[in-house]
């Protein structure tokens, strides 16, 4: 484990290093049980929530499993895909924050357009057809 | 001219050498830009589930649909798969061959545990008439959660034929840095599914 630590230290201290092409630190024994354990509880939580029907109320249940779901994958992101700020020069951190950037337009863009449509334009009774201009 | 002969000696590439060096393997960014490329595919699933995925059809619903217990098995199935592989790229940081085919034999087998599931899963509604053709919202599951199996089962294909590269050619470079690829396919792969069973399984089941 000393080893993979002073490792890893190496790796950032060295980035543009010609010695370590890989570029890209492994982790240690400690990171990857820490993550692990971390995500199985993140994981619990949610699923109990569920099936146990625990909370009364559904829009506060959303939310929170809403919310362990995006803990968990910034645990991951750390703690598995050994993300930061200096691997490969900061470029990792920027391509991935352009893609957020477009998860996010994507998503809320779909999900917004298309419940307005839904909510204007789908259901239209006999009654709405014979006033309609 | 004996100082411009000198000068014409240089190397051509040490003309653009100006002492910042970039990252001296690209591989890895590469590999981390097809990841979010791959990450916008899921968006676009995502998006589209979130759309359609209340139209049934008069057809059946997540809640009759959702086995979590099943979720329950399978999203550990890859959980564990994740922290093997992190095992395997611990032991081939220190350079044991064994202990790294050992570790990759056993997030295979997870990884198959989780692909062989999720097809029985599949096979369990197609039987029950609840297939993709059914309605909107079972053709936005299948597309989605079939999408992140088939990267799985490419995954495994993937992790088999570094095995035998590994067995064949030992830990050398190159087979280093392509174990440090996979890793990050396979902790991406787990990172989406967290998006599933969250946003597909759980949430479907609490409409």
């Amino acid at each position: 484990m000393s080893t993979a630590d002073t490792e890893q230290a190496y790796d950032q201290r060295h980035v543009h290093s010609h010695h370590h092409p890989e570029g890209e630190a492994h982790g240690t024994f400690k990171g990857y049980v820490t993550g692990f354990i971390l995500s199985v509880i993140l994981t619990a939580i949610p699923f109990w929530l569920v099936m146990g029907d625990v909370l009364p109320s559904k829009q506060a249940t959303v939310f929170i499993i809403m919310g362990f779901a995006v803990v968990q994958i910034l645990v991951h992101m750390i703690y598995f895909l050994h993300m930061n700020t200096s691997s490969e020069g900061g470029w990792n951190m920027l391509a991935m924050i352009f893609t957020l950037v477009l998860v996010v337009i994507t998503l809320a863009g779909s999900l917004w357009v298309m419940f307005n449509m839904n909510e204007n334009m789908m259901p239209v009774s006999a009654h709405e057809m014979r006033n309609a201009p | 001219m004996s100082a411009h002969a000198a000068e014409t000696t240089f190397p051509p590439d040490s003309f653009y050498d100006t002492g910042e060096h970039h990252p001296q393997n690209g591989t890895m960014l590469g590999f981390w830009l097809y990841l979010m490329s791959d990450c916008l595919i899921f968006a676009v699933l995502f998006a589209m589930y979130g759309v359609v995925g209340a139209n049934y059809a008069a057809g059946p619903g997540p809640k009759d649909l959702f086995d979590l217990g099943l979720v329950a098995v399978n999203t550990a199935m890859l959980l564990l798969s994740s922290i093997t592989y992190g095992f395997a790229m611990l032991e081939m940081a220190r350079g044991r061959q064994n202990a790294v085919l050992g570790w990759l034999a056993i997030t295979g087998l997870f990884g198959l545990a989780f692909v062989g599931l999720e097809i029985y899963e599949f096979a369990h509604f197609i039987h029950e008439g609840a297939g993709p053709q059914r309605s909107a919202f079972l053709s936005a599951f299948f597309a989605l959660v079939g999408t992140h199996g088939l990267h799985v089962s490419f995954g495994i294909v993937w992790l088999v034929v570094l095995m035998v590269q590994v067995r064949k050619m030992g830990l050398t470079e190159p087979n280093r840095r392509r174990l440090a690829c996979l890793s990050l396919f396979w902790h991406f792969l787990d990172v989406i599914w967290i998006g599933v069973f969250t946003f597909v399984y759980l949430m479907g089941v609490l409409r």
